[in-house]
């Protein structure tokens, strides 16, 4: 029903526009005061969340497969963008907005880079042996950031330790209209041939092969374009953060992302858009009300994920993509036939 | 050459600390293939549990390491009950939730561990006074002769148990085939939880080691000790339990001979280097047995 997509694509586009207006209301027009850069920068964390979190979604809701490493991809895209943009910076004066499209193209390819060089050569592994070279990834790639320090830049080596004065321009206007373009294009990806094959190989990789679909390349392709992502989140962090350390994209950072993965619904963008934002505030938002609830939180969070999966191990949308027009449509009871999606 | 030796010493000195880490990990992916995150962190619990039992041990009177026979019991206590609650849920129910269940138990102790214990790191005391070991120009702590005798010991009797006892037999049974295994009389449910108690007892011991080698233990201790050992495991062939002896060894003495001679910064990085290689020349580790694919 191409006429039903076309609405359904008018509705969602309004909606985001909506929501950035929504967005510019609250924080332009100084209407939540004080709180205002509080809440903004909850607002920019939900948001590199939110890529991040869709980016490993692709692999493991489409793909099938497990990376737990991905806070290395991240780190990756973040380091490469800073030390351009820092560079940069050093030379001309160059307005925010080119800034930031440099930091996030840098960052994304980087980390894309070195998404192929690992995904050629580890994807013939699969399930839980993929899972661990990631995580070894990863923890080569914390193990030389922690080590080799960035002399270009800052004129001394810093070994192991942060890398500051990083430009500051992760304002959320462009963060939020990255954050659709990201989403939007990881959702034609699904849709697309390659996006179909990839579904095909994860239901059957026999069958997939024998129908001609190359595994490898697919694969190799799906993985690339996850860790240009994650880069493009680090990138967004970075310069957001404007502090890099090692210590921050460790283990423990890429098995959150896993967990929101999982508990929005492996295999849904939406319910990884809905859950990214919401489970990165979230903790911060109660400990902002209850201070004493800092120390308990990741307990809580890691609690609720064992009984997620223990009674709903689907996660929250199990799969489904949600739909605004479909909805729309059930509640103006014109909705008859099946759900889109 | 005295510098040779005492690396050596040491490098099998960690080694037996990832030995009897690993095996705890091959066992268990062994009999329900799930990388079981959480022993690492078992491994955690048995550090706290000595580091608030010696004192009370020496109050009463008893020599300081009775207190590893409690922090056995409270490990495998802590393993049977991971298993039963959140584990057993959970099988059958495939690979992802199993592995995502794993990752939220590990989640859960070391945040548990946060909230009861803090984070700052904690000095567990002495539990042996043990004098130097001399050998010409080369001494050794003898702690670290006596943690190697201990791995050495704790080792031997598991490979014999898991060779000739019944209940051995069964463990190695159940891997091959459960079903067949139900059919000739094994309880599959008991055995997984004597698997789990076993690997736990092995994490403890692990702990008693490693804290009379390092002293200082935290919260995230198990996060890196879980990897590493976990790397050793698929050195060793993950499931095979002379692979994760001979991979833990071997990581061990691999580690401390990078982090003396080569670059000692960078010794983890090495580690996982390692770990890439093999599982990109033969997946299946050093002692792993070929499994071909089914269509």
């Amino acid at each position: 029903m191409p006429k039903k997509i076309k609405k359904s694509y008018i509705v969602s586009f309004i909606a985001v526009v909506l929501g950035f207006l929504l967005l510019c209301l609250l924080f332009d027009t100084g209407l939540l005061g004080k709180k205002s850069a509080y809440f903004n920068g909850l607002l920019v964390v939900g948001m590199f969340y939110t890529i991040i979190v869709c980016s490993l979604n692709l692999l493991t809701g489409y793909m099938g497969e497990f990376s737990l490493g991905h806070a290395g991809f991240m780190s990756i895209g973040a380091y490469a963008s800073a030390i351009v943009t820092t560079l940069i910076a050093n030379q001309a004066e160059l307005p925010g907005v080119v800034l930031y499209i440099i930091a996030i193209l840098v960052g994304g390819i980087a980390a894309g880079i070195i998404g192929v060089l690992v995904g050629i050569p580890a994807l013939r592994l699969s399930g839980d042996y993929l899972c661990i070279v990631t995580v070894a990834v990863a923890e080569i790639v914390r193990v030389v950031l922690s080590n080799f320090g960035i002399p270009a830049v800052t004129g001394t080596a810093t070994f192991g330790k942060s890398f500051a004065g990083i430009q500051k321009v992760s304002d959320y206007h462009y963060v939020y209209i990255t954050m659709v373009l990201c989403i939007v294009v990881m959702y034609c990806y699904i849709r697309s041939r390659y996006g179909r094959a990839l579904i095909s190989i994860r239901e059957d990789r026999i069958a997939a092969t024998a129908s001609g679909i190359n595994v490898t390349r697919t694969k190799v392709l799906t993985f690339t374009i996850s860790a240009f992502f994650a880069g493009v989140a680090g990138a967004i962090y970075a310069h957001y953060i404007t502090t890099l350390v090692p210590t921050y994209f460790n283990f423990s950072k890429s098995s959150e992302f896993l967990a929101i993965v999982i508990l929005g619904g492996s295999g849904s963008l939406t319910g990884s858009i809905v859950a990214a934002p919401i489970l990165s505030a979230l903790p911060q938002l109660i400990s902002y009300v209850v201070p004493s609830f800092a120390s308990y939180r990741m307990l809580i969070y890691a609690v609720i994920l064992v009984v997620v999966m223990i009674f709903k191990p689907t996660g929250l949308f199990g799969g489904k993509e949600f739909s605004l027009y479909g909805l729309l449509e059930k509640i103006s009871g014109r909705k008859k036939d099946k759900k889109e999606g | 050459m005295a510098k040779l030796i005492q690396s050596l010493a040491n490098g099998l000195n960690l080694g037996s600390i990832y030995a009897l880490t690993a095996l705890g990990y091959t066992m268990v992916y062994g009999i329900i293939r799930m990388i079981n995150f959480a022993h690492g962190d078992f491994i955690m619990v048995g550090g706290f549990t000595l580091f608030y039992l010696i004192p009370i041990m020496l109050k009463l009177g008893l020599p300081a390491w009775f207190a590893v026979f409690v922090a056995i019991i409270v490990c495998v206590f802590v393993g049977v009950m991971t298993e039963q609650i959140a584990y057993k849920p959970v099988r059958g129910q495939g690979s992802t939730t199993a592995l995502i269940t794993a990752l939220g138990m590990s989640l859960v102790l070391e945040n548990g561990a946060l909230v009861l214990f803090g984070s700052a790191p904690r000095n567990v005391p002495p539990m042996f006074s043990l004098s130097e070991v001399k050998l010409g120009s080369i001494t050794i702590p003898g702690t670290t002769v006596l943690t190697l005798v201990i791995g050495i010991v704790v080792m031997v009797l598991l490979t014999l148990f898991i060779k000739y006892t019944k209940l051995g037999k069964a463990m190695r049974a159940v891997p091959e085939d459960k079903i067949a295994s139900t059919l000739v009389g094994i309880n599959v449910n008991r055995i997984i939880t004597i698997t789990f108690a076993i690997g736990s007892g092995l994490a403890a011991v692990a702990s008693m080691m490693y804290t009379t080698s390092y002293v200082s233990i935290k919260n995230e201790l198990g996060i890196t000790l879980g990897l590493k050992a976990f790397v050793a495991a698929v050195l060793g062939g993950i499931g095979s339990v002379p692979g994760a002896m001979i991979g833990g060894l071997l990581l061990g003495i691999i580690e401390i001979l990078v982090k003396v001679y080569m670059l000692p910064g960078t010794y983890e990085a090495v580690t996982y280097l390692l770990l890439i290689l093999v599982l990109l020349i033969k997946p299946t580790g050093l002692m792993g047995k070929k499994v071909s694919e089914k269509v």
